[in-house]
């Protein structure tokens, strides 16, 4: 694994659940609930888990956009939580993020070029506003877009164009992370297969770390270098992404990856070994999260919580481990 | 300088004003669809509402001149373009019927037999040239008003919604309890601490109706600060001042002009109101609806006051009240997501 570009060290956020006359706060919503993550520099670790698993809240608590509750996270050395919002503002050149709807992602009232050069000016990228819109051009020549459209507005794009705009916009402060929270989930497939090779490809040139979040796996495996799978805020297995699909070793990862329709006709309706739904956040099940839904539960899942045991390159929460690991 | 040299300012300045923002809005491929398509949807409402603008502006510029016609006192008064369409000392003794030659009660002879369209009134002023005149005071008392409602809505609205928690119970606070004070004590209240004058009722006007709408700001505001182009503004390290000034202000304007041009025709009704309470302002349609009023109980009755300034009011205000819902039907955001 080459030199580490974030480090997160047991990032927590909770959200209060708040209730009655005087808003009290009753109970917490354990959205992420202590998650150890590198990304190495130029390399792309994806973030899988079902909706409502806490992968969204990873990547705002990463921008501190929200405040995670506890927990660090090492850029160049530095703790960006720990910082004041005003020595954080530097910092915040360094990562950015894509999100998932083009639409609700870019202001319906500004034009393209000034989307763009938001955040440059935010930075003071650029001497004055002819240099900047030389820039944007650059940028929009780059992600393939046609660079004499950029005085038009989002809603005169389609959906794979409106993508390409905010991976613009993300690129255009020369970041050296780019959170893709679910980028390519709108899209239709073959469009995502455009702005997948369109990521691949800057990745290459510029030299950028992605986290990709999804919930897709066949994107994961296209993508990704390392796979990180979420459940219920906790990380519960870790690795290479070759290894996690050859030989996924946590229950539920391989749950997750049964899970996927295949095309071959031999693999059509194989039952899926997990059932039911995800626990709630705000009251997760004690011992080991997964126990509920575990189809190899065994009595001591209900009474103790595993931690991640090491797991050829990477890491499992799960007990089964716990001997070979051991040895 | 004079009382009438600012008046001609505040208008020099509210037209250069208007004429700026409408250069603005036709810049913007939205702002310039919307009005096409208020003016194709309700062509009369719009030019009756204009032609009412005319008149209010007719209305506020004046000057003073040596009219060889005017005698005594009024020939140093400064006079608008409206006075000037109208003969100088166009007045009888008293009450006039419409189009008659003499004086509706004793039967003399009138100064300008047959020259007034819809009589005179009590005093003996030209009524057609009073219901005239009361478009300027119509048209200052919605739009007077709303500039101080909207930008107080605004402030208040977007404060609560952007930044929540304290500062959101905080305006939450002062919205309640304006709230549940009854709106016309409050205005009542407000008016006899402030004095009479036609900017004081405006001012007294905008403080107690800009609850309503700076409560639609803050549930919007809120809903826009969630969005997600506001989160990567965020991210990209835009300061908290300019995301609201580029993301949150444009977005919140369809509702803003919604909203103007809806409390108009409730503000200008209001003051009809106020009138008949009798703290109106001089010279509104309200003011002399109040006035005729003790006239309907005569015998002949006298109705021509009454008529003029009615139908003047109910002219503005359906005029408006069309315009309003054609421009809610066109930058209603339910109705622009569809073709967006």
């Amino acid at each position: 694994m080459s030199r580490p570009l974030v480090r997160l060290e047991g990032l927590t956020t909770w959200f209060p659940i708040k209730r009655g006359l005087f808003q009290r706060t009753t109970g917490w919503v354990r959205a992420v609930d202590g998650i150890d993550l590198t990304i190495p520099v130029g390399q792309t670790v994806a973030l899988v888990g079902e909706s409502g698993c806490g992968k969204s809240t990873v990547a705002l608590s990463m921008l501190r956009l929200v405040e995670p509750r506890s927990g660090a996270m090492y850029y160049d050395g530095v703790d960006l939580f720990s910082l004041s919002r005003d020595r954080l503002h530097a910092y915040r050149q360094e990562i950015q993020i894509i999100f998932q709807d083009p639409m609700g992602s870019l202001d319906p009232r500004m034009r393209i070029r000034d989307v763009i050069a938001e955040g440059m000016e935010a930075f003071g990228i650029g001497e004055n506003d002819a240099e900047r819109t030389e820039r944007v051009a650059a940028i929009l020549r780059r992600v393939q877009l046609d660079p004499d459209q950029m005085n038009r507005y989002p809603h005169e794009f389609s959906g794979g164009q409106r993508q390409r705009i905010c991976i613009a916009r993300a690129l255009a402060v020369e970041p050296k992370l780019v959170i893709c929270d679910e980028a390519t989930s709108a899209l239709d497939v073959s469009i995502q297969a455009q702005i997948l090779n369109l990521l691949r490809d800057l990745q290459d040139d510029l030299g950028l770390a992605y986290l990709f979040i999804t919930h897709d796996l066949g994107v994961v495996r296209y993508l990704a270098d390392r796979v990180a799978v979420m459940y219920l805020g906790q990380i519960v297995e870790e690795g290479e992404t070759e290894r996690i699909f050859d030989a996924p070793n946590h229950p539920y990862t391989r749950g997750l990856l049964a899970a996927v329709p295949s095309v071959d006709p031999a693999r059509r309706g194989v039952t899926a070994s997990v059932m039911g739904d995800v626990p709630s956040p705000a009251n997760p099940p004690p011992g080991c999260r997964f126990h509920t839904r575990c189809p190899e539960v065994f009595e001591r899942c209900s009474r103790e919580a595993p931690e991640l045991y090491a797991v050829g390159d990477g890491r499992s929460r799960c007990f089964l481990n716990e001997s070979s690991s051991r040895s | 300088m004079d009382a009438h040299h600012w008046q001609n300012l505040v208008v020099a300045v509210l037209v250069s004003g208007a004429v700026v923002a409408w250069l603005r809005a036709r810049r913007s491929d939205l702002w310039r669809d919307a009005g096409r398509q208020v003016v194709k949807r309700r062509p009369l409402a719009c030019s009756v509402v204009a032609f009412y603008s005319v008149l209010a502006l007719a209305d506020a510029v004046s000057w003073k001149s040596d009219d060889p016609d005017c005698a005594g006192l009024s020939q140093h008064k400064p006079r608008s373009v409206i006075d000037r369409a109208f003969r100088c000392d166009f007045q009888e003794r008293s009450y006039s019927a419409p189009l008659a030659d003499r004086e509706f009660y004793g039967g003399n002879e009138l100064t300008f037999p047959g020259l007034h369209p819809m009589g005179t009134d009590i005093r003996g002023r030209d009524v057609l040239h009073l219901a005239l005149k009361g478009a300027r005071i119509a048209l200052l008392i919605g739009g007077f008003t709303s500039l101080i409602v909207i930008p107080l809505a605004l402030f208040f609205g977007i404060s609560a919604g952007y930044f929540g928690g304290r500062v959101d119970d905080a305006v939450f606070f002062v919205i309640s309890v304006l709230s549940s004070i009854p709106g016309l004590l409050l205005l009542i209240a407000l008016i006899m601490v402030l004095g009479h004058g036609a900017l004081q009722v405006c001012i007294a006007m905008g403080i107690t109706s800009w609850v309503g709408f700076s409560r639609v700001v803050r549930g919007e505001t809120f809903k826009l600060r969630e969005l997600e182009y506001v989160q990567a503004a965020r991210a990209l390290g835009v300061s908290e001042f300019k995301i609201i000034w580029r993301h949150i202000v444009p977005n919140l304007m369809h509702l803003v002009v919604i909203t103007f041009v809806l409390l108009f025709s409730g503000l200008v009704l209001s003051e009809a109101i106020l009138a008949w309470l009798g703290i109106g302002i001089d010279g509104s349609w309200g003011q002399m609806i109040d006035m005729a009023r003790d006239e309907l109980s005569r015998d002949p009755i006298i109705w021509w006051n009454l008529a003029a300034a009615s139908i003047a009011l109910f002219g503005l205000i359906l005029a408006v009240n069309f315009v309003g819902d054609a421009v809610r039907d066109v930058l209603d955001p339910k109705t622009l997501r569809e073709d967006a």
